[in-house]
């Protein structure tokens, strides 16, 4: 089998993440769990130059995150940057810091699509898994402006043991907003979730049946909502292409100017990640050791190595690989093939036995 | 639902706010961009969706493109229907009556 050449083809997205402060403390947080604090953000200037350097290197998309990006006041000012640069913009919220004014502001800039994320279909369920009262009532508020103002929306549902009993009710509340899309994205467990294996695993019987709701609802709601969906890949025969290939793809620009591949990267020991402070982000993207160092196929190991499904998931997770086996090169535990695949599932089964209280994450300095 | 229930010839249609076509300088092609997605257009797909408006109707956009491109109005009607289909079916654009 031949081996893909290491060579950095131009990024398609970026994730901005605008600050890691968020008034939401959900156990799954996919931020690191060191958080940067506020003193240390880009400013918007700096952002401005980012997204010009981005659009530059290929980038059309940015997918404006954080924390919660409407924790910054000069959010709109952001937004209209990327706008400007030529990007697409996403805007990913859990809708608390919204007004209607500044969502009617965030239109007048060019903000081309609304991502609002619920923790539960309900203000009992879903304020418990955010730690913050109200958020669910507010959250319905901005879904009704983002409709009223005309903007595609997306409900980003994150599952887990606790709500997947409620997909149903999950997809009916994404139709009853006006959502086009819906993202049922099984919680992965990094960072902040790591911590909460005992309280968020699914059990295996829900992992199927959310597999066959979804098909289902895909279905029976062709041309009303499209659904994408993230299953629990503790259960799964092979891994998830993560990232569609490590500096493949994507990448993400973190609250202080880090470039990184993933969102989780930083938990991999021995890597460096420079700053768009430092460095333009073309030479970070095309040069940078730690965006060659999974980058392509070279960097694989058995049973990877001779798999054809090489190129299809890329090895998997090269971040779930380090925090189960301590080596980021190797097969990504989830994939059926991986020597300690079997462990994995016979932990996933053992945790979604337990159910541990939450730890929820902390706000920043 | 079928093809022609979902885009009838006298259905006009139109992309939904937030999907747009853009010359991707980078890559030198046209692209589709989405919420949460980026589809690259050949040059019929191009061609389609240039003639895509919410004014003018499927059958007036076959016309037109059999014209153009000297085909058969057949075979661009079912490409065309296809593609158009595949995205209304994905909540990207929709048939106005």
């Amino acid at each position: 089998m031949s081996e893909t050449p290491a060579t950095a083809v131009p990024p398609m997205a970026m994730l901005a993440e605008l600050t890691h402060r968020c008034p939401l403390a959900c156990p799954y947080c996919s931020n690191p769990t060191e958080l940067t604090g506020r003193k240390a953000e880009l400013t918007a200037e700096q952002w401005a130059d980012v997204f010009r350097q981005a659009a530059e290197l290929g980038v059309l998309q940015a997918h404006i995150s954080g924390g919660e990006p409407a924790s910054r006041r000069d959010l709109e000012e952001i937004t209209k940057a990327a706008a400007d640069a030529g990007l697409y913009t996403n805007l990913i919220t859990s809708g608390v810091g919204l007004s209607r004014k500044r969502l009617d502001a965030l239109d007048a800039v060019g903000l081309d699509h609304v991502q609002l994320s619920v923790q539960g279909v309900d203000a009992a369920a879903a304020d418990e898994i955010g730690g913050y009262r109200g958020g669910f009532a507010r959250k319905m508020e901005v879904a009704g402006w983002v409709r009223e103002i005309g903007f595609p929306l997306t409900l980003n549902a994150v599952m887990h043991r606790r709500n997947l009993d409620r997909l149903e009710d999950t997809i009916d509340l994404a139709v009853r907003l006006g959502a086009r899309r819906l993202e049922v994205a099984c919680v992965q467990f990094h960072g902040w979730a790591t911590l909460n294996r005992g309280a968020l695993m699914p059990s295996r019987e829900q992992a199927l049946r959310a597999r066959d709701t979804v098909a289902a609802a895909r279905i029976r709601l062709q041309g009303v909502l499209a659904i994408d969906f993230v299953p629990p890949d503790y259960y799964a025969k092979f891994p998830k292409a993560c990232m569609g290939g490590w500096g493949s793809v994507g990448l993400n620009v973190t609250p202080d100017g880090q470039v990184l591949p993933c969102h989780a990267a930083a938990s991999i020991n021995g890597l460096t990640f420079e700053r768009v402070q430092e460095r333009s982000l073309k030479q970070i993207w095309e040069d940078s050791a730690a965006f060659n160092a999974f980058r392509g196929d070279g960097w694989m190991q058995e049973p990877c190595r001779s798999c054809e499904r090489k190129t299809l998931d890329w090895g998997g997770c090269r971040c779930q690989a380090m925090a189960i086996t301590g080596d980021p090169a190797a097969t990504d535990p989830a994939c059926s093939k991986s020597p300690y695949n079997a462990a994995l599932r016979a932990s996933a089964e053992a945790y979604a036995g337990s159910g541990t209280d939450l730890t929820y994450r902390v706000a920043p300095a | 639902m079928s093809s022609e229930t979902s885009l009838p010839d006298d259905a006009r249609p139109v992309l939904l706010r937030g999907v747009r076509i853009h010359w991707d300088k980078v890559r030198g092609n046209w692209v589709l961009l989405a919420p949460e997605r980026a589809l690259a257009l050949d040059e019929i797909g191009a061609a389609i969706l240039a003639e895509t408006d919410g004014k003018t109707s499927f059958a007036e956009i076959v016309e037109r493109l059999a014209s153009k491109y000297n085909s058969p109005a057949e075979q661009i009607a079912g490409d065309a229907r296809r593609f158009l289909v595949s995205l209304i079916d994905r909540r990207m654009a929709e048939a106005r009556p």
